[in-house]
Formats: C-alpha cells, structure tokens, sequence
C-alpha cells in the first residue's frame, strides 16, 4: 500500500509497457486472450487514476504526487514526475480513452498482439509527457509516442496509409528540431533540465545578461518561436494542420480516438506547461501572432471540414476547429496573464482539451463502426441510414451534438469560457472565431444530413449489404463519454475545480 | 415545498420524460405518451401553483422568488445559476404551461394513437394509412414514442428559459430549443424538403445565436455577472449606458443589447433572419405550433423583455436610443414585410407562420418604442390565439388528409385552402375555435383577446409619437384581418371545392379539447388588461395585466393616455379587413381567380434566392474550392510537397557535385590515381640492380653534397 502510495506515478506511466511486454510472451493465435489481456491491463492505469484523482488536493499549489530518481547524472538530467490540476485532469483523459480505444480495437483481426503492444507502449508515451517535470524526460516521451502511432497508421491503416503516416512522421519530427535544440541550450545555460528549477532560474535573468553572444531577450524570443513551432504543429495551429485529416483519416479507428483524443493535447499541453511558464513576456508580445492562427484555425478548419466529402476528413477537420479554441484561450491567457479573464480563458482551455478529447473520441469511433460495415466513408454513399440504424442514429446525433458545443453538453462549457476570457483581451479575434462557431453547425449538421437523413436508402437495407445496428461492445464504448459529455455540460464543477485551482496559482 | 424549490423542479418532468422514453420506453407507444403526457400535467400543475402563489405575493416585483447556486468556478470567483419568478416570468410560465400541456395533449390525436400500423409505413416518412377491412383508414405514426420524447425535451428548453435568473441558462434553454425545433422539423427526415428545413432552421437561428454569444461574453466581461437582477441595478445600467464603445456610435449597453438583440432576430424569425420560419411547416403541426406560438418564437420575444433594462439604459422617455430605433424598425418592417407574404399563400399553415413573423414584428416594434407591457401582453395573447390556430389548421388537415384516404386521390394537397371549402359543417369544432382564433389574430372588436392587445401596442406607438410606426403597424393590422379571413372564407365558408373536402371528418376529442380550451383564453385572456379609461368598460374590470406585469420594472411603466385615433384605427382596420377578406374570397374557387398571387408576394419577396445566391453558394464555394482544394491541398500541401523534391534535389546536388566530384573522383579516385602515378613512373628507379643503385646513391650523395656546399658554406 505504500509502495503504491510513492509510485502512483511511476506505476500508472508504467504498467502499459509492463503488460505490453508480458504480452510478447502470450500465443499470438490467442486474440481473445490478447485482447481481453490488453483491455484489462489498460484498466489499471485507469483504476490507479482514479485514486490518484481522489487523492488529489487542489488547495495544495504545486505539483503533487512527484516521484525524482536519477536518470542520466552526467548531464543533470533526473526522471521527475508530478502532477498539478491540469495535468492530472489530462492524465484521467488518457488513461479513459486507452481502455476504450482498446475495447473499440476488438474487430481487429490482423496481428492484434503486436497492434494491442503498440497501443499500450502508446499509452506510456502519452502519460509520460503528461507527467514529466524534467525538459529531457519530456522530450523524449514527447518522441516515444510518435514510433507506436507511427507503426499504427503504417501498418494498420487503410488505402493511402504510407503517405499519412510518413507524412506524420516527419512532420511532426521535422517540428520538433527547434524543441530539441531549445531543449539543449536550456540545459546547457543552467546545468540542469529540472522544470521547476528552469522556471525560476529562467525567468529571473535580468535583461542585460548576455547569452550565447545575443541579449536575452533576442534568445528568448528564438527559443520561444522554437517550442512554439514544435506545438503548433502537433495541435495543429494554422497552417500546419495540414497532416492531421490524412493521418486522422488513414489510421484505424482506435488509432484515430487517440490521435484526436489525446495526441493533440500533446501540443496545447506543452504551451500550457512550458511556453507560457518559461516565456511569460514572449507569450504578452506574441499572443496577437498566436491568436491569429488560432482563429485561422478555428475558421479555416470549418470551412475545411464543411467541404469535405469523406466522413472522417469531416471529422478530422473539426478538430482543427475545437483546438483552435484551446490555443485562443491559451493566447488570451498569455496576454492577460494575472487577470480573472486569463483564469477564466485557461480554465476553457484545459476543459476545451478534455471535452474535445470525449466528443473527438466519440465521432471517429463512430465513423469507425460504419465504415466497418460499409467499407466507405464517402457522405455521398450514405444518406437515410436512420431508419435502418436508430440507435446509431441517436448516439451520432448526440456525440455530434456535443462537437457542436449545444449548451447542455460539455464542449459549450470550455467554448464559452473561452470566448468569454478572450473577448474583452482579442475581441476582433474572438469576433472572428464566430464565424468558425456559425460554421461548426453547418458541417456537423451535413455529417447527420448526409448519413443519416433523407429517403431510406435502400442499397444498405437489405440483402448481403443489409447495415446491422451498433453491437453492445460498441455501445459499450460510447456510453463512458456520452455520460461523461452530459455530466460535464450540466456540472462542470466537479473537473474544473481541479483545473481552476492550478489554473489560478500558475496564471 | 418552498416556492422556489418548486420553480427548480417545474422544468425536470419533461427532460425525465425524455430520457426514459428514449432509453426504456420506446418501444411501447402507449406508456410512452404516458410518461410524456403526465409530465408536462406535472410541469403544468407545479406551474400554476407557482402562478398562484405569485398572485398572492406582495411586492412581487422587488421580491421575487429566487434561488441560486454556484456553478462555474472562474478564477477566484464563482458564476452563479439560478431561478427567478417575477411577475413577468409569471404571466409568461402561466400561458407556457397551458400551451404546452395542450398541445401534449393533441399530439397523441394527432399520431393517431390507437390507430392500427401503417401497410407501408416506415420511420421517417408521415404515415399513409392503413387497410382494415377494405378501407383505407390512417395509421399511427411509426416513430411516435419519438416525437413525444423531442417534445419532452422541448418543454424542457422552454421552462429551463423562463424560470432562468441569469442569461447562461436562458441561452441554454434557447439552444436546446433550438435543437428540438431542428428535430422536429426534420421529424419527416425521409422528405427531402424536410430535412433541408430543419438544417435551414437551425442554421439560421444559429447566425443570430453567435452573436448572442458574442453579447453575453460582452455583458459578462464588463459586468461581471450574468444574474438579472444583479445587472439591471441602476449604478450598473448607469455605468453601461455611459460607456461608449465607439462603435456606430453605440453605448456599452446598447451594444450589448444590439447583439443580444440578434439573438432574438434569429430566434423569432424577424427580417432579415425569417427565412427559416415558413419552411419549418414541414414539422408535423404539433411541432409547428410549439415552435410558433408556445415557445420557440416567443422565446426572443422574452428574451428581449427580460434585457428591457439594458435596451433602454440611457433612455429618458422621448427620443429613442439607437439601438431601441434598431429594434423598432426591424420589428415594425417584419410586421408589414410578413403580412404582405401571407396574403398571397395557399397552404393554410404556411399564413399563419407568415402571420406568426409580422405578429412577433408588433411586439419586436413595441419593445423598441419602449411599450414594455403591451409587448408582454401581445405576446400572451398571441400565444394563446396562435397555438389555437396552429393546432386548428392541424385539426383542419388532419381532417382532410381523412377525406385523401377515403377517395385514394393522394394527388390532393391537404394543406391547400383551394381544395377546401365548406368544412364548417363538417368539423363544427374546429370552425368554430378556429374562427374565434381568427378573429383574435385580426384584433375583432371587445371580445377577443387580440383586440386589446394590439390595440394597447398601437394606442401606445400614437401616445408616444411615433407616428410612422404607429401607421405602418395600422397597415399591418389591416392586412392581419384581411389574409385571416381570407383563410377562414376558403377553408370554412361556401361549399366543398374537392371530393376530399366533402368527406373531411371532425377530429378525435384528444384534438378538440385543446382547441376550446385555448380558444377559452383566446377570448377571456384579454379582459385582464382593459386600459381604465377605455370608454364605457374602462375600470370595470381592473387592469390586472398591467399592474402585474409593469412591476417587474424597477420604475413602473405609464400605461399610456387613451385617445380615440388610436382605437378608432383599430375598428376600422380589423373590420374593415374582415370584410374585405369576406368580400374578396367568398366566391374565388381557384388560384386564378385570385387576383393577389402575385409573384413577388408568393416568392416572398424572394429572399430565400437572393440568400442562396448571397450566402450560401459563395460559403460552399468557399469550403470546397477555396480553403479545401486551393489552400490546403493546393498551397499548404503543396509546399509541404516540395519539401521532399527539394531535399532530393539538394541530396543530388550534394553527390553529384561533391561525393561524386570532389570526394570520389577528385580526393578518393585522385589519390589512387596520383599514388599509381608515382608508382609507375617511379618504377624505372626500382630494378633491383645493385651497380645503379650505387650509382644512384652517387648521383644524390653529389647532389646533395653540392646543394649543401653551395646554401651554408658559400
């Protein structure tokens, strides 16, 4: 009990890869064994989550629950753990959606031991950078969780699956250049990549310090742009967007729950907790720059996805909408900092990044189980599906209702918080993002018009093409984040107390 | 149970309804309709018992019932929810609940509960009837446990908005609103027309619904809350008023208010935002009375009560503001613009919806004139008479659509009044109610409801000056009487123009019985607010409504002078148009013979082309071309693309000019090359013979011998 109280941690971020590599020692041909190892496996992190969120005091600033071991002493590096309210509320996001990806993984017949081994070194990947409180510990997890994703889409994926998932690779590689090496001059300037050291060392730097033969605040601006590139591409901010909708669209369907669930959040997170901390001054000066793309994305990513005639572009489209919300938030929150405006706008943030992560999990499954039956994704060979498939019919409209942000249900909550934080700081910008919201309606009520409305269709009604309803597994998934998306719209409190605790300390 | 905690349960019957209809009881119609049904009579009872005990309060006014809670942490603050009975939510709970309750009521009729399955029904499409015996009879509606649970959910919306404190949970109550009107329309999904509706509905109320948005964030950022009460003190309306914004020149309140406003603009179908309205006859008639007489229209209207304050902070009794001149013109040109489209309309529900947009423009022009309770007051009545006539056109096709399956002629168009005529004989109830609906919409004379409250909308647009809105709204009203009775004479009066209309049959009780009751308020509801100095019956009854409904403002509103211009507009203008409708059409059998459909009225001005036009194609343009095909595809991508050509090329560049060139050929091959040079040219020296070695070594010994010589000793 002890043991698990100190390692909560260490024991959450590392029980995937433990289960992940007994699982090389089970019988390949076993899937039932496989998959139902990996599901349960993925539970414990989930289980050990929840008492961690239990045990969580939110009064308590700080971080909590830190673990420190030393890792690579020669360069002061130290494997250091740790959880405040944001990161935690991310954590519990993670540790949900793994179970489920992995329960909506169960059609998976071809390799599932290597495919459920991805999932769970994933899940590692994820957490870890979730948790790290040390740049190089971060870094790396930061990259682990690209090779996973990487084979996932590559192997698992379907028609034009080596394009997307090279062109994810590198993509996000290729952003994460600036990162490495901003990492390695913080490190290399104080000797040590401990973050909370790097926060108070860092910004205590008076002006006229000369670094590296530049002034400090021509470094700090490079070092700025630098991590900034690496997450907006990895949120993805306008106009680096462009490699979501093909990986999003070409990865299996489980694989594409967690890159909008959770790999997205990657990105918002590192602004959360290493731009804005470490730049404080930078993110005041730039938040005009940051904003703009923020709205670009939040309106070109509507219009992207409204002109979309492949379902799950059309959702994948929509997450360059939702996360551009996050990144607006996080850009008032910059240039507001000390404000209520700034608590309120990061408060929409963070719960916008969960709340994206319930309905964005929610809408590629579900494009997932009709594209299992159908083998297309095209609107066009849809339409009058809702009399054949009801049920379905009824949880799309929901979980589309929720991406929509109707008030009721959780995704209104942040957007509003958001937009209320942003308006009086970015008001042209939040005036403009309107535009993004007015468009958010059109494309998700063409995803429910083209699928579901409209004269029966009859080529899927019967015969060896017959649509057969959503399976109990299925549903099984769906009702964990429809509940989720109805509690948190109608009592946010209960999240975002944790959240707004860390939020008020921190910003 | 205190006042307040009943106000909090008043909106969770039918949202319970809902969830366990679609949940548990879906399959079971009749259990369904139970749940449904009772739920709002729970709703309805706990609303009434609220109404009472708001007639009994004292000072109801600076007391209201109110209760809140903390619900969003901000920071280091709170945002509070909560609910407020005023005596404004009160007049407007009471006619919800009975609006709502009746038109539960008629839906089950409706559905046709009780009648068999459908031969070739199936979900998404209006039932066709069914074979029993060899005759054609209609059957029950295949999705019916549906419908009952989206019009749970819509009760919902509705109590959620009025029984609201704040303007969160207004605008809450308002979206879900709005996504069961977008439900409902599109009940029919099947129909194309239908579908279409309902995106069109909720597409354009959500242009309106941004802004709103926009308008709370504004509210809430200067104000710091979003509780009525809390923001309607005088220090902050004071405050709002007196910041400018410098935008069109408009204070903070008023442009709060403006936003907000076109909220409302979207909500209650007001010009330019009508468009949706009209198309949303494409929902079943329950549906479409829900959304234009009991809730979803008069929801803007509320809303635009509730920010009365704000409207008019800074406003000092003569002389509009801005933005109160912003309201009155688009209310006052909806009026007119709507009532001249619903003259030349032949589908019986598509007047009353045009009706339904120039009805709400009176209110709209009575808010921005500063007529509080005469807009509060138009709106109950209208409420009352305009679900009447809804559920009664409902009653009147429903009936049709019987005499469509006794011939089998499904050719004939139920909702056109040309295939109608004489139905009077034949549904007694429905002509009956209906009229008396009519004659409420058309402001007939002492007896109905209408009368006094348009009246009280035009006597106060004269008492205050306003004369173009008073004349404007005089027209309108005169054209209100005239299509109304235009609709009655084809539907009800002369003789039967179709076989269909000859076998017409009345409704089931389930159907009648909310149409009398309504026409009941119809009539009755307008005795409580006779104006005291209205000759002869002036202060015999006392004028209840506006006491009541007055002191829900901070300063209690004048209710204005009596003049004979005024009223005397209003007789000559509802008779006048009566008869003349009368006149007109009491012996017109076709649409040729009518000589007002004009193309332009019948096209609606043709708004909805020049939107496609303006709007809509240049979005779709937009999204397919613009940002999909040209900008990502083409531009983003296409750099991204020429990333892999140009690493390539710098890749070739370096192998063919330096590994291949340089490194290769010039270092690696060169210095094979130069070494075997040496090699071989060097090889002559190498024989193996000792004599030329010897002499070799000679030659170098002298050489060096004599180089050495010559350098450090000479």
């Amino acid at each position: 009990m002890e043991f698990l109280n100190t390692h909560l941690l260490s024991l959450i971020l590392f029980v995937p890869t433990i289960a992940a590599l007994i699982m090389l020692f089970l019988p390949g041909g076993e899937t039932k064994l496989l998959r139902w190892f990996a599901f349960v496996a993925s539970l414990i992190p989930f289980v050990l989550t929840l008492a961690a969120w239990n045990n969580f005091d939110p009064n308590v600033p700080g971080f909590q629950f830190e673990e420190k071991y030393v890792w690579y002493e020669a360069i002061n590096s130290s494997f250091h753990l740790g959880v405040d309210g944001i990161s935690l509320s991310m954590v519990l996001l993670t540790t949900l959606l793994t179970p489920l990806a992995i329960l909506a993984s169960f059609s998976i017949t071809d390799r599932v031991k290597p495919y459920m081994m991805l999932f769970l070194f994933l899940e590692t990947g994820m957490l870890g950078v979730f948790m790290a409180l040390d740049l190089l510990i971060f870094f790396v997890f930061w990259e682990v969780g690209l090779v996973p994703m990487y084979f996932l889409i590559n192997q698992w994926g379907s028609a034009n699956k080596d394009y997307a998932s090279l062109k994810f690779m590198i993509y996000t590689m290729g952003g994460s250049l600036g990162l490495l090496l901003a990492v390695q001059m913080l490190g290399v300037l104080f000797g040590t990549y401990d973050l909370l050291a790097l926060y108070e060392r860092w910004n205590s730097l008076t002006a006229d310090t000369v670094l590296l033969g530049m002034s400090v605040s021509t470094v700090k601006t490079i070092a700025f742009w630098a991590f900034t590139i690496a997450f907006a591409v990895k949120v993805p901010l306008w106009p680096f967007h462009t490699w979501l909708p093909d990986a999003h669209t070409e990865a299996p369907t489980a694989g594409s729950m967690i890159l909008a669930g959770v790999l997205l959040k990657l990105g918002a997170y590192g602004f959360i907790r290493l731009v804005l901390p470490l730049y404080p001054v930078e993110a005041k000066i730039f938040a005009g720059a940051l904003a703009f793309l923020a709205v670009a994305a939040i309106v070109f990513g509507a219009f992207g996805s409204f002109g979309q005639t492949d379902f799950k572009r059309l959702v994948a489209y929509s997450s360059v909408n939702h996360m551009g919300f996050v990144v607006l938030g996080i850009a008032a929150a910059g240039l507001a900092a000390g404000t209520t405006d700034a608590h309120i706008a990061m408060n929409g943030a963070v719960l916008q990044m969960f709340n994206h992560g319930l309905s964005a999990a929610g809408m590629f499954f579900l494009v997932g189980v009709i594209y299992e039956r159908t083998h297309t994704r095209n609107l066009e060979d849809f339409g009058g599906l809702f009399p054949l498939v009801p049920v379905y019919g009824g949880i799309l409209i929901f979980t589309s209702m929720a991406s929509l942000g109707l008030p009721g249900l959780n995704g209104f909550v942040s957007e509003f918080m958001v937009v209320r934080g942003a308006y009086p700081v970015l008001t042209t910008y939040t005036a403009i993002s309107m535009l993004g919201l007015l468009f958010t309606g059109a494309y998700i009520l063409k995803g429910i018009m083209k699928v579901l409305h409209g004269p029966m269709n009859e080529h899927w009604a019967h015969g060896e093409h017959k649509l057969t309803e959503i399976d109990t597994r299925e549903i099984f998934v769906m009702v964990p984040l429809m509940a989720l998306i109805l509690v948190i719209g109608i009592w946010p409190a209960w999240i975002l107390e944790v959240i707004n605790k860390t939020v008020v300390s921190l910003f | 149970m205190t006042t307040e905690l009943l106000i909090w349960l008043i909106p969770l019957p039918p949202v319970l309804a809902f969830f366990l209809i679609v949940l548990f009881t879906n399959r079971n119609k009749a259990l369904s309709h139970s749940l449904a049904v009772g739920a709002a009579f729970l709703s309805f009872l706990g609303a009434m018992i609220v109404f009472a005990r708001a007639l009994g309060a004292d000072h109801l006014g600076e007391v209201p019932f109110e209760s809140s809670f903390n619900w969003l942490p901000t920071g280091e603050t709170w945002l509070k929810i909560g609910v407020l009975i005023d005596p404004l939510g009160a007049a407007v709970l009471f006619f919800v609940a009975i609006t709502i309750f009746m038109i539960f009521l008629y839906s089950v009729g409706y559905h046709n509960f009780g009648q068999p399955e459908g031969d070739h029904d199936h979900p998404g499409l209006p039932p066709h009837g069914a074979t029993v015996h060899g005759h054609t009879v209609p059957s029950v509606e295949p999705m019916y446990s549906r419908f009952f649970a989206f019009l749970g959910l819509f009760a919902f919306g509705m109590y959620v908005l009025v029984v609201s404190d704040n303007l969160l949970t207004l605008f809450v109550g308002w979206e879900i609103m709005g996504l069961c009107s977008y439900l409902l329309i599109g009940f029919w999904y099947g129909k194309p027309s239908a579908r279409d509706a309902a995106v069109k509905a909720f597409m354009t109320t959500r242009i309106g619904d941004v802004f709103m948005l926009i308008g709370i964030a504004f509210l809430y950022s200067v104000t710091g809350t979003l509780t009525f009460r809390e923001i309607f003190t005088e220090t902050t309306l004071h405050t709002l008023a007196s910041v400018p914004t410098g935008i069109l020149g408009l204070s903070a309140a008023g442009l709060i208010a403006v936003l907000l406003f076109i909220g409302t603009i979207g909500k209650s179908a007001q010009w330019p935002l009508h468009v949706w309205l009209p198309d949303a006859m494409e929902g079943p008639t329950p549906v479409s009375a829900m959304i234009h007489a009991a809730t979803m229209v008069s929801a803007g209207v509320y809303a635009v009560l509730r920010m009365f304050p704000l409207l008019t902070a800074g406003y000092e009794g003569h002389g509009l503001t801005p933005e109160m001149t912003f309201v009155a013109f688009i209310g006052t040109f909806t009026a007119i613009f709507a009532a001249t489209i619903a003259v030349a309309q032949n589908d019986i529900k598509r007047v009353l919806a045009y009706s339904t947009i120039s009805q709400l423009g009176f209110m709209i022009a009575a808010l921005g004139i500063g007529a509080y309770v005469a807009a509060a007051f138009h709106l109950i009545t209208h409420a009352f008479f305009k679900a009447l006539l809804f559920l009664g056109s409902g009653s009147v096709i429903h009936g049709m659509e019987h005499g469509v399956l006794h011939t089998g002629n499904h050719s004939v168009d139920p909702q056109n009044m040309f295939n109608m005529g004489g139905l009077r004989k034949k549904m007694p109830v429905t002509f009956w109610t209906f009229l008396i609906g009519g004659f409420a919409l058309s402001g007939f004379p002492l007896v109905t409801a209408g009368f006094w409250s348009k009246d009280e909308i035009l006597a106060d647009a004269w008492g205050h000056g306003h004369l173009a809105v008073f004349i404007t709204l005089a027209l309108a009203a005169f054209l209100t009487a005239f299509y109304t009775m235009r609709q009655i004479t084809l539907t009800f009066l002369g003789e039967p123009r179709t076989e269909e209309a000859k076998h017409a049959q009345e409704t089931p009780w389930t159907m009648t019985l909310p149409l009398v009751v309504l026409a009941f308020f119809a009539v009755t509801y307008g005795w409580v607010g006779i104006p005291e100095h209205f000759p002869l019956i002036g202060g015999l009854v006392p004028n209840w409504f506006h006491d009541f409904v007055g002191h829900t403002l901070a300063e209690v509103p004048e209710a204005p002078e009596f003049s004979w211009i005024p009223l005397l507009t209003s007789l000559v203008v509802a008779l006048g148009g009566l008869t003349a409708g009368y006149y007109a059409y009491r012996s017109v059998n076709s649409p040729a013979e009518d000589k007002l459909q004009i193309p332009v009225l019948k096209n609606k001005w043709y708004f909805d082309e020049l939107y496609q036009f303006l709007f809509v194609k240049p979005a779709v343009w937009f999204s397919d071309v613009f940002v999909s095909k040209w900008m990502d595809k083409g531009f983003i991508d296409g750099i991204l693309h020429a990333f892999g050509p140009a690493t390539h090329g710098i890749g070739s560049f370096i192998r063919r000019w330096i590994d291949l060139l340089i490194i290769n050929q010039t270092v690696g091959d060169g210095s094979y090359k130069v070494t075997w040079w040496f090699g071989k040219n060097l090889r002559p020296i190498q024989t193996g013979r000792i004599q030329q070695y010897l002499i070799l070594s000679l030659i170098v010994l002298f050489v060096v011998g004599g180089l050495l010589y010559f350098f450090l000793l000479a």
